[in-house]
């Protein structure tokens, strides 16, 4: 059930027996993953299959009943979110996970901050938070939002917000990405344009993808990791993974033909 | 891939806007505030002019929290109380002026608020205010308790207010409120300053989003920490001047009454504004000398009633609903001018 990885690949993030039991109900049951250094690894599988679980798990919004997580080889199983972050795991959420009353400037300019001690300044003027100005302005043409950099957020269209939330993932300039649905309830047109800045900003990070668009998984995925029921059922490359008898039965058959 | 458009976005403004701030119109409130806090003893009672300024700068420290932070603190009373008494007890046993005697107060309710607030914000919503609440409590059953140190239920009676020998602020509450001033006016730009800093920043996303600014790798707690420190050391502040002006310091700063009171006059004025606390302290303390001075007996009565129809009616308060509707038909005629092409980023 587990393919064996080339040795001489770095692994970016491991699981080993990751275990997540939610009133008797084991979400997420002794899961050994595997993230290779610079790849693009999808997690699929189908509603309740235990993704969003594990991803939560991955940046420490959920602590594991038993199992252990390392990035680059250092532990960081129950350590809080902010912990993880600080590690170089950036993440993106499901549902648009935004502050309401900022702007996409001010966004950004705080997911800049986020990994330095200047938060606690509280003497200083907030104009402080401008000074990276070109990075900031960098990061919001690179989603498409320069202009409308300077809106509050509550005004800004679905597909806008989701493309914010990748922009303020990429503000940490990770060395590792969780990406949460990223073209969840998004048009074709916005797909594709999704996946076109998803194959950018992968480019010498390593990325974890959930995504139930399998357009999206084929297009992007170097691996992919099929969970069902908690469990791993499948893994290998996209291509392999889809003609999987097992697999087939679970979940990609229904969706090819959706 | 934000041209095309999944839904709309409609033109409400959810919460606070922190965008399309006017600095000219900043300016003039400034001015006019600070016209206003010069002209006050003309015009009120001088004393009361005093307790309307430091009630405002109490309402607003309690805003840092309350309204930039998402924190309500139902304890707020144990930071004005205890700083009171320690000011009262610093001005009397060492004799220093009384502006030294405040900050004393003021430090001391930072450190009180440091174990307090560590406590404290390890829960959240209604679990935290009843958690500042027992804390507030057990500072007011200590002081009541520890009679020989704060007089207990007569209080901290005949608390001087020497100031470098000058007799006029000494002795006279008008000449007093003008060397009072300063230090209430430091504390409200101080608050400003907190609020507009990268540190108000973080507190307002944590205030939207706690979930998220903790993906951005910021340590929450220390955040909150950190605001509820800064809070009770401004609310310190205001304690500290307001036992000066009445030369006596009653059981009642201590009180869980004087907590819900200032939480009334925030929510009065609207949270998150600032401006909101100044306003609702004015109207709270005037309305209740005006009731006192008529000799009318349910004063609680009537400010309850007062409070339960802003509520209703103003839901951001009296500040926060002027302010929003300003702000919405800015955005409504700027957007209009706009549109269609602004939805449209590629266009523009």
């Amino acid at each position: 059930m587990f393919v064996v990885t080339s040795p001489d690949a770095r692994v970016a993030v491991r699981t080993r027996a990751l275990t997540k039991v939610f009133r008797g109900f084991r979400a997420v049951d002794s899961v050994d993953l595997e993230v290779r250094e610079g790849s693009v690894h999808a997690l699929v599988g189908p509603n309740g299959a235990g993704k969003t679980t594990l991803f939560n798990l991955l940046t420490g919004f959920v602590s594991p009943t038993s199992g252990a997580i390392t990035v680059f080889d250092e532990d960081v199983t129950g350590q809080p979110p902010e912990q993880v972050a600080r590690r170089g795991v950036a993440r993106s959420f499901q549902i648009t996970s935004l502050f309401e009353t900022l702007t996409g400037r001010e966004h950004v300019e705080l997911a800049l901050q986020g990994l330095t001690r200047q938060g606690f300044r509280f003497w200083r003027s907030e104009k402080l938070l401008g000074r990276n100005r070109a990075r900031v302005e960098e990061l919001l043409t690179q989603v498409g939002l320069m202009p409308l950099a300077d809106k509050p957020v509550g005004l800004l269209a679905y597909g806008q917000k989701r493309a914010l939330e990748l922009s303020l993932a990429l503000a940490l300039d990770p060395p590792v990405m969780l990406l949460d649905e990223p073209t969840a309830g998004m048009g074709v047109e916005d797909v594709d344009r999704t996946i076109e800045l998803i194959r950018r900003i992968a480019t010498g990070r390593t990325v974890v993808l959930v995504d139930h668009n399998m357009h999206v998984v084929g297009s992007l995925a170097d691996r992919v990791t099929v969970l069902q029921q908690g469990r791993i059922l499948a893994e290998g490359p996209y291509h392999e993974v889809r003609t999987d008898e097992r697999v087939i039965t679970a979940y990609l058959g229904e969706a090819d033909h959706a | 891939m934000t041209q095309s458009v999944e839904t709309e976005a409609p033109v409400t403004v959810t919460g606070t806007p922190v965008a399309g701030r006017d600095p000219r119109l900043r300016w003039a409130l400034l001015a006019v505030g600070l016209v206003a806090a010069l002209a006050l003893p003309w015009f009120v009672y001088p004393p009361v002019a005093m307790d309307i300024v430091a009630m405002a700068l109490f309402a607003i420290a309690l805003d840092i929290l309350l309204g930039f932070t998402g924190l309500l603190s139902f304890g707020h009373a144990a930071f004005w109380g205890s700083s009171a008494y320690v000011t009262g007890l610093v001005a009397t046993h060492y004799g220093v002026p009384f502006p030294v005697a405040v900050v004393g107060g003021a430090v001391f309710a930072m450190i009180l608020a440091v174990p307090l607030g560590y406590l404290s914000i390890r829960r959240s919503g209604i679990y935290f205010a009843m958690v500042t609440l027992a804390f507030a409590q057990m500072v007011y059953f200590v002081a009541y308790q520890w009679s020989d140190l704060t007089g207990g239920e007569n209080g901290l009676q005949g608390v001087p207010r020497s100031f470098f020998g000058i007799d006029l602020v000494e002795t006279e509450s008008f000449y007093f409120y003008y060397a009072a001033l300063p230090i209430l006016l430091l504390g409200m730009w101080a608050a400003w300053r907190i609020v507009h800093s990268p540190f108000g920043r973080v507190l307002v996303s944590i205030r939207d989003n706690t979930q998220r600014a903790r993906a951005l790798g910021y340590e929450v707690e220390k955040y909150k920490v950190m605001a509820f420190v800064l809070s009770a050391g401004l609310t310190g502040l205001a304690g500290g001047v307001f036992a000066i002006n009445h030369g006596f310091v009653a059981l009642t700063e201590l009180h869980w009454s004087t907590s819900g009171e200032v939480v009334l006059m925030t929510v009065l004025g609207g949270i998150g504004t600032l401006w909101g606390g100044i306003l609702g302290a004015f109207l709270a303390v005037m309305l209740a000398d005006y009731l006192a001075s008529s000799g009318f007996s349910g004063i609680d009565l009537v400010t309850g009633t007062v409070f339960v129809l802003v509520v209703l009616l103003f839901r951001r308060g009296i500040w926060g609903t002027v302010r929003h509707q300003w702000l919405a038909r800015r955005l409504r005629r700027s957007s209009s001018r706009r549109s269609p092409a602004d939805a449209d980023p590629a266009k523009r």
